[in-house]
């Protein structure tokens, strides 16, 4: 068995940073949007949510590809056991939330009767039959799922922090994209 | 082939205008349906409306002499959302308030040939006045018989979405109005 490498591939680096900025944005957005009234602007709004989320629900799935295919570097050895299973299991989390998230918003929509056509030319089918109160009920999944997402990356980012400032190992700077002098093998 | 199914065609002919003979008088409402689709952000999204009155006169052999009105209850639209509902009942949409219905009325109607035919008529929404045309398909059956057909209405040509909705860039101006009619013959 070769060497488990000590940093993260730049493409891995890239799909984490990259899909942190869009489900911020996303988050916001989706806040921002749900107290906005009626108007041209919502639908806009409402639309663009819809194609950024089956977007990230793409990048989502190509991520995990990338993840089974690309072994990560290791955690460090002085972690107990305790801290490594909290690591792994909000991992997992996240990767579950990454993929139930936007399916629970796509579910919503058809449900709602309002198919989502991604970027306004491809239509993605309807799941769901027309269903008032399922729609409602999917909607609130969508809210709560998506406020254990955000405590979770909250726990995710504060443990990051953790590794670097007390326990001065390369947890983060490992996921920290290449600078000069110290690029990733 | 032509002159042996000459004999059957005339005496199909004969048949189907002895079963048609009925004029179409009685809409039953609670089977018939108006419904539309409109496109939002490129989205097809069904609505239709729960409340409609629709009176015909159709005798598919005479055509030329068949009558059509609906008067429309704008309020018991369906959007798909009741936000939707709400918001097109206002000024920039139907102004419900000030024009509860919508009123249709036929001009005259045509064969198309088989059973298709062409109904033109009126349309008033919003105090105004459009002529339209639509295509129609007359099913006749035992018990009721059925017209279906649909049309393109622009709703800037009613003011319905003014303002801010007026941009055709979120909501399409093309709406597409189909409608299903079931009748019988007699009261």
């Amino acid at each position: 068995m070769s060497r488990p490498p000590a940093r993260f591939t730049a493409t891995a680096i890239a799909l984490h940073w990259i899909m942190a900025a869009l489900l911020a944005c996303l988050f916001c957005v989706g806040l921002y949007m749900h107290g906005l009234p009626l108007s041209p602007w919502k639908l806009r709004v409402v639309s663009w949510h819809k194609w950024a989320g089956a977007s990230a629900l793409a990048l989502a799935l190509f991520r995990l590809g990338w993840r089974a295919a690309h072994r990560p570097p290791e955690l460090p050895a002085a972690m107990s056991a305790a801290a490594r299973l909290a690591a792994h299991a909000v991992h997992v989390l996240i990767y579950a939330l990454m993929i139930a998230i936007p399916l629970s918003g796509w579910l919503m929509s058809s449900a709602k009767g309002f198919q989502t056509v991604l970027f306004g030319v491809l239509p993605i089918p309807d799941l769901l039959e027309k269903n008032k109160e399922l729609g409602e009920a999917l909607q609130q999944l969508h809210l709560g799922l998506n406020l254990l997402l955000a405590a979770t990356v909250a726990g995710h980012a504060a443990a990051a922090v953790k590794h670097h400032l007390l326990d001065k190992d390369d947890v983060l700077s490992r996921m920290l994209p290449a600078r000069a002098g110290r690029l990733s093998r | 082939m032509k002159k042996s199914a000459l004999p059957l065609l005339l005496l199909g002919l004969a048949l189907s205008a002895g079963a048609r003979a009925a004029e179409m008088t009685t809409v039953e409402a609670d089977k018939s349906a108006l419904t539309f689709v409109v496109r939002e952000m490129g989205v097809a999204v069904d609505g239709r409306f729960r409340r409609f009155v629709a009176q015909v006169r159709f005798d598919p052999a005479r055509p030329a002499k068949a009558q059509a009105a609906i008067d429309l209850d704008l309020a018991s639209i369906d959007t798909g959302s009741d936000e939707a509902n709400e918001e097109v009942a206002g000024k920039a949409w139907f102004d419900t308030r000030q024009f509860p219905q919508a009123h249709f009325v036929s001009t005259g109607m045509r064969a198309l040939g088989g059973n298709r035919y062409e109904v033109n008529g009126t349309i008033s929404i919003k105090g105004r006045t459009r002529e339209v045309s639509a295509p129609f398909t007359f099913t006749p059956g035992a018990a009721q018989s059925a017209f279906d057909g649909e049309f393109v209405l622009r709703r800037a040509d009613f003011g319905i979405g003014e303002g801010a909705w007026a941009d055709f860039g979120t909501v399409a101006n093309e709406i597409q109005v189909r409608f299903h009619f079931l009748a019988k013959a007699g009261n």
